[in-house]
């Protein structure tokens, strides 16, 4: 199954199950999503349920915040991240400090969802990697699913849960086949990472499309004699550190791959964290692997060198294992 | 512009059917030579989007690529009503305004192909053409966003004028958008204070009566009417036929003028049609062949070469030539740009400040790659120097 198609099933079995979830945003239903990732749902669930709306971020994000506030449970399509940055104040101003300003008063039970990051050559404003801005705020809870199955089992996870949930989906996976479990309960816990492959010289540690690169960057790494193991962490916000210590308990070594900008990111957290409560356990310092501190540019030759990829993955991991 | 059908089938008229203001018919021809620039203008942007459609199939172009096919009027009526040195901004669908507004086929095409040639040298792409000699503000990728640059660029001019010129205003700016983007709240911002500052700003729709698979009666409220929204804010609201070119030109002169003049923005809804799918990757299920084909019976170009050969501005002779043309000079700019160099990966660090930034290392001063070395300075404007 496509990786689009897993976030619809996973959509769809929740709005059958419960029906306060609802579907909202551009182009989501006469067109079928923008990504075609809401395909079929119209037909299914009618206008009522899958509403297509104007090109109003703000205004139909903070509609569905209100609606949640109500106790509905919208699922907001973004037809892209880029595009949120338009919505900011509703999703980073009220969805995230409700529960808190009211003194527990009023939750959001809303997921935010929709194509996140660089690598179509669509130029600086449309190529956001939003992690890192958004994970900063707290009350929000954010996942981004690397394969198919996580991201049938993270967005049902996201929908049941009560808190705002950013779901960042690259459009660079959309098209991923996988195995995807079928059946109600297939939830993926938030704050659980997984490990992809098991090695023994560094740790990399990553989440969303990067994960595939550090597989390749792995594949390549063991023909040179370097065992890496491969941590996909599938939410940053819960962050499963513990599971990053276990393995640089084993490793020595860390490399986190990141695809937002360096200045405090998640990466960056990560680092810190792990320079805390490893000190000893590590032979080097915890090497970053992020996105070129620039805006996207157009150019493919220069999009590619923007972007993280396995090759950069390589020189950290080698950079950070020469000592070892 | 296509009249509602009477023998019950969907109408046509997919902007709601209230009537178009004629202007061009009992106003003079305009100069021979210029009806032949315009022809050739009109054409031009025509090959031009046909050969990127061609070259985006061949994996030439990336990203995402919204071609013009159908609003060319629009594009060189508009900019034929201005003068060179009035500002012009715009969204994603912009190298029809490009081209209008006087960048070379070259420049744009270098740019859709991401090379160093380009308007941007690569880095801005399709949906983001700069001209800063021609007076181009860009073209611009969030839907809305160009609509408050264009109230700050005619306050700039303003400003510029009367408070560091102490003259009168003289500029006007034009700024086009979509029908879609009047659901944006920038818009509403943007008119709102040019309404309240006096700004000689132009807000062009240019209502195709589509905002990607979603039609204007879907998606915007009083769409029969988009004047209401600008009366709201106190704003001048007209109506023009955007597939006929004299229509465009004498219909926005009189828009301009009338800004220029009151210093006072204006709003017009220019009813026209975009004959392909919003971008190379649309289908446009979401209409049909019968409501395209009824359209492109009006065409733009069409309907200017029918006007041409009868004032006999040129002969049939001369319009094929300036086709052949055209058809040289793009054949030309896409070869220009599949030959110019892909940007130097150095390039990925120019451009972000003024002083060249190198890759960030962690440190506070990111790594220099080599380039100016001065630092900047800063000192204020003088009297009749230009700020733009
Ligand atoms: C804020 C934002 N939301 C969504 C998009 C995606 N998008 C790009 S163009 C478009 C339709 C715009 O239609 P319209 O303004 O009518 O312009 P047209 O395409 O007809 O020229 C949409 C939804 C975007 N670029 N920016």
């Amino acid at each position: 199954m496509e990786f689009r198609d897993a976030i619809r099933d996973a959509m769809s079995e929740e709005m059958r199950r419960d029906a306060r979830v609802m579907l909202i945003g551009e182009e989501v239903a006469e067109y079928n999503g923008a990504y075609k990732v809401s395909r079929g749902m119209l037909d299914e669930f009618g206008a009522r349920r899958v509403i297509d709306t104007p090109i109003s971020e703000s205004g139909f994000a903070g509609m569905a915040i209100g609606a949640a506030m109500m106790g509905l449970r919208p699922v907001v399509e973004f037809m892209s991240w880029s595009f949120s940055l338009v919505a900011a104040d509703p999703i980073l101003n009220n969805a995230p400090k409700m529960l808190f300003m009211s003194g527990g008063q009023f939750g959001c039970p809303i997921v935010f969802r929709g194509n996140d990051g660089a690598g179509g050559q669509l130029g600086s404003t449309h190529s956001w990697c939003v992690e890192g801005l958004f994970s900063n705020v707290p009350g929000i809870k954010m996942a981004i699913p690397a394969t198919p199955d996580d991201a049938k089992g993270l967005m049902k996870t996201a929908i049941r849960d009560d808190d705002p949930v950013f779901f960042l989906e690259s459009e660079r996976l959309l098209g991923l086949k996988g195995e995807v479990p079928v059946g109600e309960d297939v939830l993926v816990k938030f704050g659980e990472a997984r490990v992809r492959r098991a090695g023994a010289d560094c740790t990399i540690a990553s989440w969303g499309r990067p994960v595939h690169f550090c597989l390749e960057a792995a594949e390549a790494l063991a023909k040179e004699g370097i065992s890496c193991e491969v941590i996909d962490l599938r939410t940053i916000r819960p962050l499963d550190i513990g599971a990053i210590v276990r393995s640089v308990k084993k490793t020595s070594n860390l490399v986190v791959v990141d695809q937002s900008w360096s200045f405090g990111s998640p990466g960056s957290e990560v680092a810190a964290q792990i320079h805390q409560r490893c000190f000893d356990d590590l032979d080097n310092h915890v090497h970053r692997v992020h996105t070129e501190d620039v805006p996207a540019p157009y150019a493919f030759n220069l999009e590619q060198e923007y972007l993280p990829n396995a090759r950069k993955i390589c020189e950290a991991v080698r950079s950070a294992t020469y000592n070892a | 512009m296509p009249t509602p059908t009477t023998d019950g089938k969907p109408s046509h008229d997919v902007h709601g059917g209230l009537p178009v203001p004629r202007r061009a018919a009992n106003r003079p021809a305009p100069a021979a030579e210029l009806l032949r620039a315009w022809y050739r203008e009109l054409v031009l942007i025509r090959e031009f989007e046909i050969r990127c459609m061609q070259a985006y199939q061949d994996k030439k172009i990336g990203g995402f690529c919204h071609v013009y096919i159908g609003q060319e009027a629009v594009a060189v009526g508009c900019v034929a009503a201005l003068k060179p040195e009035d500002p012009l901004v715009t969204a994603y669908r912009d190298h029809g305004h490009a081209l209008a507004r006087g960048m070379t086929a070259r420049a744009c095409m270098a740019e859709m192909f991401g090379r160093v040639d380009g308007c941007a040298k690569g880095k801005g792409g399709s949906m983001h053409m700069f001209d800063k000699a021609n007076n181009l503000f860009g073209g611009h990728g969030i839907v809305g966003a160009q609509t408050p640059l264009g109230a700050g660029l005619a306050f700039a001019t303003k400003y510029q004028d009367e408070v560091i010129n102490k003259g009168k205003s003289s500029r006007v700016t034009m700024c086009f958008l979509g029908d879609g983007a009047l659901n944006q709240g920038s818009f509403h911002e943007a008119l709102n204070l040019a309404g309240l500052m006096d700004l000689p700003v132009v807000y062009v729709v240019e209502n195709n009566g589509y905002s990607m698979g979603t039609s204007i009666h879907r998606g915007t409220t009083q769409s029969h009417d988009l004047s209401s929204k600008a009366l709201g804010y106190g704003i001048d609201a007209s109506v023009i036929d955007g597939m006929n070119l004299l229509e465009v030109y004498h219909g926005m002169k009189d828009v301009v003028e009338k800004c220029r003049e009151r210093s006072r923005p204006a709003f017009v809804d220019m009813r026209c049609y975009r004959y392909k799918g919003h971008s190379m990757s649309d289908p446009r299920k979401y209409r049909t062949r019968d409501e395209e084909e009824v359209w492109e019976q009006g065409d733009p170009i069409g309907i200017f070469e029918k006007y041409v050969l009868e004032q006999g501005a040129m002969t049939h002779d001369q319009i094929k030539a300036a086709q052949k043309d055209v058809k040289t000079e793009v054949r030309d700019a896409v070869q220009f740009a599949d030959q110019s160099p892909v940007p130097p990966l150095t390039d990925l660090y120019h451009d972000v400040y003024r002083e060249p930034w190198g890759r960030y290392t962690g440190t506070s001063e990111p790594q220099m790659y080599g380039g100016a070395q001065n630092p900047p300075t800063f000192r204020a404007t003088r009297e009749g120097e230009d700020l733009l």
